[in-house]
């Protein structure tokens, strides 16, 4: 092996991600090259002193106690959460329970509540949006690079909605768009991802309409987008959305 | 014990212990103690919330980091840290194969103080700063880091090893800068 092969795997070797055949003959190689065994020796001070540095910064107890109480609701006090988070979280567990408790549960009803569980937290965020625009021609460009896919927007003109923004949602560890639209003081979701496999069997019917804890939905499927509109509007006010969003979609 | 307490503990054993890291991580990202709080709380809220599509016997530790980091690059100061980087990532590959020449480490550290060293990895754009403080910091290897960054080991070599020059290289500039001054 070249002098140059040998330096070449200096790195590697001081990160341990040689094989352990490797690791042995540049072990034998270091006890006779003192070249090699110089630069390896640098390579390693400056690694021991980027993990000493690099370890600077800690979270403060409280807020390591406030995410921990977070993640535990049900039996640790609230004093850290927000009053508008505290709600958004009994509406979440309340939705939980009732799942946990109906005899339909399915993999499509614990989609649905993933989805009201995002619906509901982001409106109690301080920043429910992360584009805000009621023009369709600002928010949809938003999503450009950050979703894998691009979708058509209705033209809201002639009709009671207010497009109020848009940002990220992730469902099954897929990124897609959150849209959220205002009718009469009421919110509405619409959620677009793409349809995968498992989306498709899980609302297998063309539209699938459904409420819950009076969440109303409405999901249909086309040109390989899964489309979710819910939100507390009444079930007409839903379907006219879902109307005009597939309508957008067709044109 | 229901089902769902069963898994949130289980989250909790297994999330908990990394807060220390996660919160560090996100501070070197944001360079901001309340983003990175923000950046930590939301990570573990979406994590709790995805934790039933987490595959037992994966690498927990490499999808949480993961979560973190899609996060912080969807937010305002991501994106702004990604966009200024653009340039340097598209000959990444090739700079990868330079030969260096600077001062040795032995010479160079034993000058630099803990506090330039922090400055210098401040100055390093966010992506080989990423790289170096997984590496370094959290003992990740190449393909945990892999996973966690979602780009292929190749580049984490790579990325890795320019990233570390380019460290050598600021922290040779502000040792000969103390030496002028």
């Amino acid at each position: 092996m070249t002098e140059d092969t040998w330096r070449s795997k200096v790195e590697r070797y001081i990160d341990a991600e040689l094989s352990p055949q490797e690791m042995r003959a540049m072990s034998e190689h270091l006890r006779d090259c003192a070249s090699c065994a110089s630069d390896a020796l640098q390579q390693l001070q400056l690694k021991r002193a980027i993990k000493i540095v690099g370890q600077c910064y800690a979270p403060a107890p409280e807020f390591r106690r406030g995410t921990h109480d977070q993640m535990r609701p049900q039996t640790r006090s609230t004093w850290f959460w927000k009053p508008a988070f505290a709600l958004a979280t009994v509406v979440v567990i309340l939705a939980a329970v009732w799942f946990t408790y109906s005899s339909k549960r399915g993999r499509s009803q614990q989609l649905l509540t993933e989805l009201v569980d995002i619906h509901v937290a982001d409106l109690a965020a301080s920043t429910p949006v992360e584009v805000a625009s009621s023009d369709r021609h600002t928010v949809k460009p938003w999503f450009q690079g950050k979703v894998p896919f691009t979708f058509d927007l209705p033209e809201l003109a002639n009709s009671p909605f207010i497009l109020v923004g848009g940002r990220l949602a992730y469902l099954n560890h897929e990124p897609g768009t959150q849209l959220i639209y205002n009718i009469r003081s009421h919110h509405i979701s619409v959620f677009i991802f793409r349809d995968t496999p498992e989306l498709a069997s899980s609302f297998a019917s063309k539209d699938a309409r459904t409420d819950v804890l009076k969440f109303y939905f409405e999901s249909w499927s086309a040109h390989g987008l899964r489309y979710f509109v819910l939100g507390d509007a009444n079930p007409t006010d839903i379907q006219q959305l879902a109307g005009l969003l597939k309508q957008a979609g067709n044109s | 014990m229901s089902t769902g307490q069963t898994s949130a503990d289980q989250f909790e054993q297994l999330a908990m212990p990394l807060f220390d890291s996660l919160y560090n991580f996100a501070h070197w990202l944001t360079c901001n103690r309340e983003e990175a709080e923000e950046l930590v709380q939301e990570t573990y809220l979406k994590a709790l919330k995805g934790f039933s599509g987490f595959q037992q016997g994966t690498n927990f530790r490499a999808w949480i980091f993961r979560i973190l980091r899609n996060t912080f690059l969807t937010s305002r100061s991501g994106l702004k840290a990604m966009q200024t980087v653009s340039f340097d990532v598209a000959d990444e590959e090739t700079a990868a194969a330079a030969v260096n020449e600077e001062t040795p480490e032995s010479i160079l550290l034993g000058r630099a103080s803990q506090e330039a060293i922090q400055a210098a990895l401040e100055q390093l754009p966010v992506i080989f700063r990423e790289v170096v403080l997984l590496c370094d910091v959290e003992d990740m290897s190449y393909d945990e880091i892999s996973q966690t960054i979602g780009i292929p080991v190749g580049t984490v070599m790579s990325r890795l090893h320019r990233a570390r020059r380019s460290l050598r290289q600021l922290l040779q500039e502000k040792v000969h800068g103390a030496a002028n001054d």
